[in-house]
């Protein structure tokens, strides 16, 4: 967890950064992201030309590629705004390797304060924006399942946790082995496929195991992966992003 | 010995590393012996070490430790090689694992040795040495006594510290029972080992040399230190009228004074001990007037590609690893489908960035890609290797070295399939305009696609696909009037 002398004062605006995968897949993550920044009165920039970290190509040995898209990201972000991004695991590309990877490059110095401007929703949510929620939503129980690039790699504690205990008819159940990987891992799900899939199931049997209704994370990748294997066991857990399942309890229509 | 434990260098290759795993995943006895077994090591582990911050500055110190000797690896060689000298140890250094076999095979014939007794040691493991020895007429026997399980089975470790853990106790039994002394009790732990210590006891007795690996070589002293649970390693290394040690050049550390922090992350990660049952230091051999040790003490100080790895800033914290195993427990691919898959003498993250470097990365560089890079191995590494980050550069160079060549002839075209696909991806993603298209395009046929597409098929054996949003996050950004600049 970052020591609290590392975030900001609460900004006038910051920029958002959607991810691909929730750009694609988990439009509603993304959106909620957007609205739940909104509502604490903070202006939320989405900067157009945005589309990947670049981590896919990076975590496969493709480097040149991974830094063409992310030098593609780093000029649509140009103010000295905090960047807000609903996942840990880009957050973690974009902290911790693109010093690596713009070293030397006309970028450099321009990547590093990309880097540094980065903040994952649920800790700019805790920590800048103090956020206080009041549940409005039926009585329910979760499970968290913890990604491990957010955990490990960018060093995200447990805000959205703290988040979630704030709503007072959501049960969280703690999952055995909530630390333990979901087999995702980007190309490692087809190039390894049987590992990835048995270590997606276990994690699935994990989660039916606690008898909760949602599971929830702060990753889409960990997500889709999850999700993927609760529906082809028929399981009737639903899983979501937390920041749809935070704003879908709190949001006055 | 059959040719299945004598090498198995041979089978590096990603397909029968798919094979061996695919078939581990479908056995449930191994993977039910695995879990148990990794989640009491997990278990103990974790218990022994119950205050976090102490945890993070004992590791911290063990790595410095570590990371000081790496830095000064030459000057400390040649140090353990002189102070060696003058204990009486005679060194040898091997650039190769033939060449390491070859001076053991030369101190063996020139003694007229016919039984060898061996403590448990990885880097004769590396030197496929017990194989090497029997084909020229040499018995080499293991004493630790899950090496000696497997070498009765004719099988290999697959842990690096747990050389058995892929048995349970009645498969365990059953084989004492078959293939040790169908005579002898062979119903509980106690029993079997009992059977086991009086044919060692025996072989301990007859044999004219001692092999045995080196956890630490202490530089200023010239002492080899050995830490084990038997007293096997003691035997080997003091009743044989001739030892000698096989170690990995990185073994070294500088002083007395190195050994407790080391000593205390290496028992505790590996096995949750809080101290070993036996430290062995080996200052020379029998001297005047001394009662027991053997006659002749040899170190062979082994190389076998460590030199090159040492030459690369981040690679040669590869070498940093002091063989706990640590990372193998917490490891959530290595708990499935157990060593043996890797088809590797250093299975689980230690091994998937060891091996690729040791045995080509041109020719193992698939292990490195066989993680989620999940980073669990990285948080019990009581050196703190940087795992990860060496697996994303073991993948780096995998790539560069398949651009060196064409990559059609790669893998039967797989290979050029990966690049173009990445070539393509780039195009898309570093350009706003195309990737809004394809996106939008997405969004409307994506969930038509079929499962029997090459990567889907993959994903989809054991999950659903993934269902792509009616209208992409940027579609609804921009019909919400949300600022873009």
């Amino acid at each position: 967890m970052k020591p609290s002398c590392s975030f900001p004062e609460k900004p006038e605006a910051v920029y958002y950064f959607g991810t691909c995968l929730a750009d694609l897949l988990y439009a509603d993550a993304g959106m909620a992201g957007i609205r739940l920044l909104q509502r604490e009165g903070v202006r939320v920039i989405y900067p157009r030309g945005q589309s990947c970290c670049g981590q896919p190509a990076f975590n496969s040995g493709f480097q040149d590629e991974a830094r063409e898209v992310a030098a593609q990201q780093i000029v649509q972000f140009p103010k000295n705004l905090p960047i807000v991004i609903p996942s840990g695991s880009c957050g973690a590309m974009m902290t911790r390797h693109y010093e690596e990877l713009f070293e030397g490059h006309p970028l450099q110095e321009k990547a590093q304060s990309f880097s540094a401007r980065i903040f994952e929703l649920s800790e700019f949510l805790v920590n800048v924006l103090n956020v206080k929620l009041e549940d409005r939503g039926d009585p329910v129980k979760v499970t968290w399942h913890s990604s491990c690039h957010a955990k490990r790699e960018y060093g995200l504690g447990d805000e959205a946790k703290q988040l979630l205990c704030q709503l007072k008819n959501v049960e969280l159940v703690e999952l055995e082995r909530e630390n333990e990987c979901c087999g995702f891992g980007g190309t490692f799900s087809v190039k390894f496929s049987e590992i990835s899939g048995v270590m997606a199931q276990d994690k699935s049997a994990d989660v039916m195991q606690t008898g909760a209704d949602l599971l929830l994370s702060t990753d889409c990748g960990c997500l889709m992966n999850i999700n993927g294997a609760l529906e082809k066991q028929k399981s009737q857990v639903q899983s979501q992003h937390f920041a749809s399942f935070i704003w879908n309890r709190t949001y006055v229509g | 010995m059959s040719a299945k434990a004598n090498h198995s260098s041979h089978k590096l290759s990603e397909k029968s590393f798919l094979e061996s795993s695919g078939s581990a995943l479908k056995n449930p006895k191994l993977r039910s012996n695995f879990k148990r077994a990794m989640n009491g090591l997990m278990e103990k582990r974790r218990d022994i070490f119950p205050d976090a911050s102490e945890l993070e500055e004992t590791r911290a110190r063990a790595g410095g430790i570590r990371r000081k000797t790496l830095a000064h690896l030459p000057e400390l060689l040649e140090k353990l090689e002189a102070n060696c000298e003058s204990n009486g140890i005679r060194v040898h250094w091997a650039e190769t694992t033939e060449q390491a076999n070859q001076i053991v095979l030369d101190l063996a014939r020139s003694a007229n040795v016919q039984l060898a007794v061996k403590g448990k040691s990885m880097v004769s493991e590396e030197m496929h040495l017990n194989a090497f020895l029997e084909k020229h007429g040499i018995e080499a026997i293991e004493s630790d006594l899950g090496e000696y399980i497997i070498q009765v089975v004719n099988e290999l470790p697959s842990h690096i510290i747990m050389p058995a853990i892929h048995k349970n106790l009645d498969e365990i039994s059953d084989l004492f029972h078959e293939k040790v002394d169908p005579n002898r009790p062979s119903e509980s732990a106690e029993e079997m080992t009992a059977t086991a210590r009086l044919i060692l006891r025996q072989k301990f007795h007859d044999a004219d040399m001692g092999i045995s690996g080196v956890n630490f070589a202490v530089a200023d002293t010239g002492t080899l230190c050995l830490v084990e649970n038997e007293g096997n390693g003691r035997f080997s290394t003091t009743l044989p009228k001739i030892h000698v040690a096989v170690m990995g050049i990185e073994k070294v550390v500088e002083s007395l004074q190195d050994l407790p922090p080391l000593l205390k992350m290496l028992t505790r990660s590996a096995t949750g001990q809080p101290i070993t049952t036996y430290f062995n230091m080996i200052s020379g051999p029998r001297r005047e007037g001394e009662l027991d040790g053997p006659e002749e003490v040899h170190l062979v100080l082994l190389d076998h590609g460590r030199s090159k790895i040492y030459e690369d800033e981040l690679l040669r914290e590869t070498l940093l690893c002091i063989r706990c195993g640590a990372c193998m427990n917490h490891c959530p691919v290595y708990t499935r489908i157990g060593g043996h898959a890797y088809n590797a003498v250093y299975p689980g993250p230690i091994g998937k960035i060891f091996t690729p470097q040791i045995e080509g990365i041109e020719r193992v560089g698939y292990l490195a890609n066989a993680s989620s890079l999940c980073g669990a191995c990285v948080e019990v590494c009581p050196v703190k290797i940087p795992i990860t980050d060496i697996l994303l550069r073991l993948r780096r160079n995998h790539v560069r070295k398949k651009n060196d060549r064409h990559w059609t002839d790669l893998n039967g075209g797989k290979s050029l399939m990966e690049l173009m696909t990445w070539k393509g991806w780039k195009q898309v993603l570093s350009q706003p305009n195309l990737y809004r298209t394809q996106a939008s395009l997405l969004s409307r046929i994506g969930n038509l696609l079929p499962a029997q597409i090459p990567v889907l098929r993959e994903w989809a054996r054991s999950r659903s696909l993934p269902r792509f949003s009616k209208k992409p996050l940027h579609r609804l950004v921009e019909e919400a009037g949300i600022d873009h600049e």
